[in-house]
């Protein structure tokens, strides 16, 4: 027992400093209230954000099954690069995505010009759906890539078996496939579900009007507008309220997939031909052509502004790519520190906490943290340290919900052996956990970089003279009527966040297939 | 490892304050310092005579800033604020942070007399179309109402246009507001959070119409020579958003404020605010207004509540515009 509370020690007390940092500095805000009551139109966008972000949540989770099914089992050229350009659109800054997304199924997009054509009313991506589809748009690519994993993480070995067994597809299927969606896909639906639930500025562009605000935008409201804080500080409590609760159902619905232990061989897996090569060739070219076309729109528009770039450029790109590789090196760390604590307690604590920033508003957190350190040092001082603090925090959950199966697995696998050896942790880490995690490491620090090059909530916050990040710059070159440069400021933006994150994700399986 | 970094950073950040210059803090929305943005010009012209270093400091939009003013309260730092508007000042003169400051000229359409603000510049709100898609343009609310143009508008809950609009509405139909919005709901495809979405939206063709101001094609006309944006005149007169100065009780320069104050509104720095944040100047220069700023449409009314009706009809205003447009 005393031997376990020292290997899980280093988790739970980062899980402590989430938790105070989350909870404390919606306490500070709390702290400033002069009184606390919720608006009457706060119920409804409780309901509205519930239902936008269940809806989200369960058609990005369905339609990532048959295209991570079809990328798992068929090779074809380019088959690498696909399955990283999948992360793009999850990289992407919401505005940036957003005038994508309507570029393609907006008023004068190819779908809405195609339907004039054939002589059909125009379809308007404004509304419930738009907010879907946005959702689906940013969120599908991540919970494909997770499943990948998942399925990826069937050892080799019981896929052998099986074709030696002769089990036809439907066979394997239950007996391999079922078992490992049932361990992933809770977890993966509730990540979703969690992000979808903080969002306000799609929700508010795309969903049509006020009936479509959520809960964020209210915090934004009375934070920013009203300066009520005492609302502020309960809708957090509602949200903190929400994804705990969502979170301890999912660990519930979660069950360990039990295939035991692989070599870790790569093989290849003679996939089924006939009509399911057909399926899954069109799951992976609808999903590319879904997630593809708002990214080229977005290449399009950024390219004619390229000859003229704004000074401030360059430094903003240096600013955001230090906080981003600095967030992103912290992150995987204290990540690695909670997923291997996590798989090694019974409990459900260090979860809970790890899963605790996604229900944070960052906007709370950035005026707590704003209130917290004032009496102290000017809040301008500190604008890239307290962004990269508030990144590294907030990019937590992904990386750890990412790394949290394969480290239970590891566990199973490996946990008894290392310990009845009595192996040093650091021999362990070095031949047992980061050779095996090296693929979800590589990917969750790539995107916890790229995730934090298009963070701007807090940095506006902190921000004083001069210190503009890229977004914060593409933000000020829209505000300033500069469009076209605006694009294709967002368009360097894009490019480097997913060269941040392809490098990482690339080191990552490098690694894992050495 | 956390803290080391963040000491490091520190370190790296926290330049050494300028020995003996007297330091004014000036707070202000993040776009009025940006390169293309008021600020720098600004800051040069009055560092230039005051002796003294300029420092901004930066929080979002209008009312973001009047949030960070009650958030630090009696202890800021800052000695000036500048970019709250007149929807905003009769809560900010509520907080009892703000000092009174002397009158300045101006050469606004309305008289403007408040004893803690001076207006640097202002606009109207309008509908801006494009003239190569918008044939027949509304000349009211009820004809945009009545026509199936699509527009885009700001929330006014989270930005200073949409409070406006919403504050526009109230001004020119009093009770019959809810009415008003009820048959705009067909017209407004949809609510962005601030002005920059929005206007992203119109130029890329999503809407026939946004809600910014009639200053806004000067911009297109004057920096890119591009003549096809307008402004739709309205019968009902149009709203203005008056952006007002002010300084905080709490300053320790409260001279060279009062200085800062009086030469945001001379020449020099109005001439500025023109062409950066493509307002009308609160005090119109000697030099005049640039050339194409005649070619804008000039309202036959101009709307603006006091401070304190403002204040009053705000909260209400937005129920009334949420439940219209939530039906």
């Amino acid at each position: 027992m005393a031997s376990r509370a020292v290997e899980i020690g280093p988790a739970l007390g980062l899980s402590l400093a989430i938790a105070a940092l989350i909870l404390g500095s919606a306490v500070m805000v709390a702290a400033r209230a002069d009184s606390f009551a919720l608006a009457a139109q706060d119920w409804q966008a409780l309901r509205f954000t519930v239902l936008q972000a269940s809806l989200s949540a369960a058609v990005s989770s369905l339609l990532a099954i048959p295209v991570a099914r079809a990328l798992f089992r068929r090779r074809f050229p380019w088959r690498g690069v696909l399955i990283r350009l999948l992360a793009a659109p999850f990289v992407l800054p919401v505005v940036v995505a957003v005038m994508g997304l309507l570029a393609v199924f907006g008023r004068e997009g190819p779908i809405n010009l195609g339907l004039a054509w054939l002589g059909l009313p125009e379809v308007s991506i404004f509304g419930l759906h738009g907010v879907v589809l946005a959702n689906v748009f940013f969120n599908m690519p991540l919970a494909t890539r997770m499943l990948l994993h998942g399925w990826q993480s069937i050892p080799s070995e019981r896929f052998r078996l099986a074709q030696s067994l002769g089990l036809p597809p439907p066979a394997q299927f239950r007996h391999l496939e079922a078992p490992m969606l049932r361990a992933q896909l809770p977890g993966i639906f509730t990540v979703v579900l969690l992000i979808c639930l903080a969002s306000f500025a799609i929700a508010l562009m795309l969903g049509g009007g006020p009936k479509a605000s959520t809960l964020e935008l209210a915090i934004y409201q009375s934070l920013r507008f009203e300066f009520d804080l005492g609302r502020a500080a309960l809708l957090a409590a509602v949200q903190f309220a929400l994804c705990a609760v969502i979170t301890l159902a999912a660990a519930r619905l979660t069950l360990p997939q039990g295939f035991g232990a692989g070599l870790g061989r790569r093989m290849e897996i003679a996939a089924a031909s006939g009509w399911r090569r057909g399926a899954d060739g069109l799951a992976i070219a609808a999903a590319a052509l879904f997630l593809f076309a708002p990214l080229l729109a977005v290449v399009i528009k950024g390219l004619p502004g390229m000859g003229a770039l704004p000074n401030g450029l360059w430094p903003a790109v240096l600013r955001s790519v230090s906080v981003a590789v600095i967030s992103a090196i912290l992150a995987t760390g204290a990540a690695l520190i909670l997923a291997t604590g996590a798989a090694r307690s019974r409990g459900r604590a260090i979860e809970l906490a790890a899963m605790l920033p996604l229900a944070a508003s960052s906007l709370v957190l950035g005026t707590g943290l704003f209130l917290i350190v004032r009496p102290f040092v000017s809040p301008e001082s500190l604008a890239l340290p307290i962004t990269v603090l508030v990144n590294t925090t907030l990019t937590l959950p992904y990386l750890f919900r990412l790394l949290l199966p394969e480290a239970r697995q590891l566990e199973a696998d490996y946990g008894r052996l290392t310990a009845s050896l009595g192996l040093p942790r650091r021999t362990v880490l070095r031949f047992v956990t980061l050779p095996r995690l090296a693929r979800p490491l590589g990917y969750g620090a790539g995107l916890a970089a790229a995730l934090s090059m298009g963070d701007l909530g807090v940095i506006a916050l902190f921000a004083g003279d001069g210190g503009a990040t890229l977004p914060l710059l593409v933000q000020h070159l829209i505000g300033a009527y500069r469009l076209q440069q605006a694009a294709a400021a967002s368009l360097i933006l894009v490019a480097i966040s997913f060269a941040l994150f392809w490098a990482f994700d690339r080191l990552g399986s490098h690694y894992a297939d050495a | 490892m956390n803290t080391k970094l963040l000491a490091a950073g520190l370190a790296v950040i926290a330049s050494p304050a300028l020995a003996d210059t007297p330091v004014l803090t000036v707070l202000t929305y993040d776009s009025f310092t940006s390169e293309w943005g008021p600020g720098p010009a600004i800051e040069k012209g009055f560092e230039a005579s005051c002796g003294c270093d300029v420092k901004f400091v930066t929080a979002g939009d209008g009312a973001a800033l009047l949030a960070r003013v009650k958030l630090e309260g009696k202890d800021s730092k800052a000695d000036v604020v500048v970019g709250l508007d007149t929807n905003l000042t009769a809560d900010a003169t509520a907080t009892g942070l703000f000092a009174p400051v002397a009158v300045q000229a101006n050469t606004l359409p309305v008289p403007f007399t408040d004893p803690n603000f001076i207006p640097f510049d202002w606009g109207y709100f309008a509908f801006v179309y494009d003239k190569t898609k918008v044939a027949k343009v509304p000349t009211s609310f009820q004809e945009l109402a009545a026509s199936d143009l699509k527009v885009v508008i700001e929330d006014p809950r989270s930005s200073t246009p949409g409070l406006g609009l919403v504050l526009w509405v109230k001004a020119a139909y009093g009770d019959k507001a809810p009415q008003i919005w009820a048959d705009l709901a067909d017209n407004i495809i949809t609510v962005t959070p601030g002005w920059s979405e929005a206007y992203g939206m119109f130029t890329e063709g999503q809407a026939d119409m946004v809600l910014s101001y009639t200053t806004s094609p000067a911009y297109h006309l004057i920096a890119e020579k591009d003549d096809t944006k307008a402004a739709a005149s309205f019968t009902e007169g149009h709203y203005m958003q008056v952006e007002v100065a002010g300084k905080l009780a709490s300053s320790r320069q409260p001279a060279l404020a009062d200085q800062f104050l009086a030469y945001l509104t001379a020449d020099a720095a109005q001439s500025v605010l023109i062409t950066t944040n493509w307002m009308y100047p609160a005090k119109t220069p000697l030099e005049g207004l640039p050339k194409g700023f005649e070619t804008l449409v000039q309202p036959v009314k101009a709307l603006l509540m006091s401070a304190s009706d403002a204040e009053a009809a705000r909260a209400p205003a937005i129920a009334e515009w949420q439940a219209a447009l939530s039906k």
